[in-house]
């Protein structure tokens, strides 16, 4: 074995969304092309100017117990009900060192990193409306456990009892990304067997969605919740505000084959880079996101030639959706041509630091079923976006060894490319 | 009115239900709050303040460090109550 270079493999996946409460609903509204978004129904968005968002399909307090739950932040529930999926369906029945019925994992090779983009803003909002109405007496002990942001990785890794480090790479909208990135990493360098890794959000609250509707980064199409996130169409006017978490257990290839565990994917690596251009516009060029595609290629050895699919970023704003576009023919040229792209953010709306976890959880079932699922809503594909978007319906993938790249970009310049085969 | 020892009984085990999720009938006089009804010492502050709201009565932060059991603060409250 070598221990600064071991093959790292998917055992396990979950999620919860805006299109089902596990991976298997999810999955199955993203092949039927299936819109998650709808009328934001509580009072307080009434009067908004956007009213619509991707609300979680199953509140999470169906699963999690009430006086377990109300210590958790929104985001953190999400994250312990798609971990404990992902757990569950990589043959684990308990937590790690007690392990029930399931195969047992030593506490100090298991690691946890679940990453959010805002953290626990709900939290930390409704208690300071606790604070001015209520007074000091009335604010929850719980608050900072809950609002912090490395809450939802320690609350994974108390349930799964992981010991070999739990973390929270915290970079907005490409947080979920660098989580299993950093996860791999973990596994690749020796320091633990199995990852669970992914990401969470739960920010759908009146402030964070005034505030990114203040920066004219979301689509104000409250006539038509279904339509309003269309990456790619010429018509699209800023994101849809999802939540929701996916998460995946990682695990070296030997460790996984010595317990015979169901093998999804072989996780092949990253490559990462940073802008250094603006808070939150991304450099226009697309040298940095190019930049990442070429240090995905150069570290991990992939061909462009094998990349048979892209979970893309795109997130039905004007300038993002094209320049990620230019990005990736800037860094692999015509071999684009071959790259079945899709947008799944038209479906699930964006959802901020958990995206990167759900689409990554949408990446691995594309290749292991070998479909990839459609981008809906493009009416009318904007003619700068150069390249074969899935549009409509769910495209099957070629056979033989393929691979597919799961895009993550975030305000502050951070763009994170992860990279799975075919195993 | 001031509560009898019985209604203070009643009242912490709605709030150690609510709380910590233990059925009303565990909790006794007997019973440790962190040891037996799953009340860490964060959750401790919720049923304190949950019960100065319910029986009219201040519980010093100095004062619930000494509350370890259902009996020693429904004798808390008895002797303190408004």
């Amino acid at each position: 074995m070598n221990s600064t270079n071991r093959t790292v493999v998917v055992t396990g996946i979950g999620a919860t969304t805006p299109l089902g409460g596990d991976a298997a609903s999810t999955w199955e509204g993203l092949l039927a092309g299936r819109s998650g978004i709808s009328l934001i129904e509580e009072d307080w968005a009434a009067e908004l100017p956007v009213r619509i968002a991707g609300r979680i399909a199953v509140e999470p307090t169906e699963t999690i117990p009430r006086p377990q739950a109300r210590k958790l932040d929104r985001s953190a529930q999400f994250a312990l009900v798609a971990a404990q999926e992902a757990w569950k369906d990589a043959g684990f029945t308990g937590r790690a060192g007690e392990p029930g019925e399931g195969p047992d994992v030593d506490p100090d090779r298991l690691g946890a990193v679940v990453a959010s983009g805002i953290g626990g803003v709900t939290t930390l909002l409704e208690q300071y409306d606790v604070l001015k109405e209520k007074g000091v007496r009335r604010v929850s002990p719980h608050t900072v456990p809950m609002l912090m942001p490395n809450s939802p990785a320690a609350n994974v890794g108390i349930a799964l009892n992981a010991r070999a480090g739990v973390h929270t790479p915290v970079s907005a909208c490409a947080s979920g990304a660098e989580a299993i990135g950093y996860a791999i990493e973990m596994i690749r360098t020796g320091r633990a067997d199995i990852v669970v890794a992914g990401g969470t959000e739960a920010a759908i609250h009146p402030l964070p969605i005034v505030a990114f509707g203040n920066m004219m980064a979301m689509s104000k199409n409250n006539d038509d919740p279904q339509g309003a996130s269309r990456p790619y169409d010429r018509d699209r006017n800023g994101f849809v505000l999802g939540e929701g978490a996916g998460v995946i257990v990682l695990e070296s290839e030997e460790h996984a084959k010595a317990r015979g565990a169901k093998i999804y994917v072989e996780a092949v690596g990253q490559g990462i880079s940073a802008d250094a251009h603006h808070i939150t516009q991304p450099e226009p060029s697309g040298n940095g996101i190019a930049k990442a595609l070429q240090n995905l290629v150069d570290n991990t050895g992939l061909k462009p030639t094998e990349i048979a699919h892209i979970n893309a970023h795109a997130t039905s704003t004007p300038q993002g959706d094209v320049g990620e576009i230019k990005a990736l023919r800037q860094a692999f040229g015509d071999d684009v041509d071959h790259m079945a792209i899709a947008s799944t953010k038209s479906m699930t709306g964006h959802l901020l630091g958990g995206a990167g976890g759900v689409e990554t959880v949408a990446t691995v079932l594309a290749l292991k079923h070998r479909i990839a699922p459609p981008t809906i809503n493009v009416d009318n594909l904007d003619p700068e976006v150069d390249a074969d978007i899935i549009r409509g319906e769910a495209r099957p993938l070629p056979e033989g060894t393929i691979a597919a790249l799961n895009d993550s970009f975030g305000f502050g310049g951070h763009n994170v490319v992860l990279a799975f085969r075919t195993v | 009115m001031a509560a009898t020892q019985e209604e203070i009984v009643a009242g912490l085990a709605e709030i150690v239900n609510e709380i910590a999720g233990i059925p009303v009938e565990d909790v006794q006089l007997d019973k440790s709050f962190t040891d037996d009804l799953d009340v860490d010492s964060l959750s401790m502050v919720e049923v304190v303040v949950a019960a100065e709201e319910r029986f009219d009565v201040k519980i010093p932060d100095d004062d619930v460090k000494n509350l370890k059991t259902v009996g020693d603060a429904t004798k808390y409250i008895l002797e303190h109550q408004g």
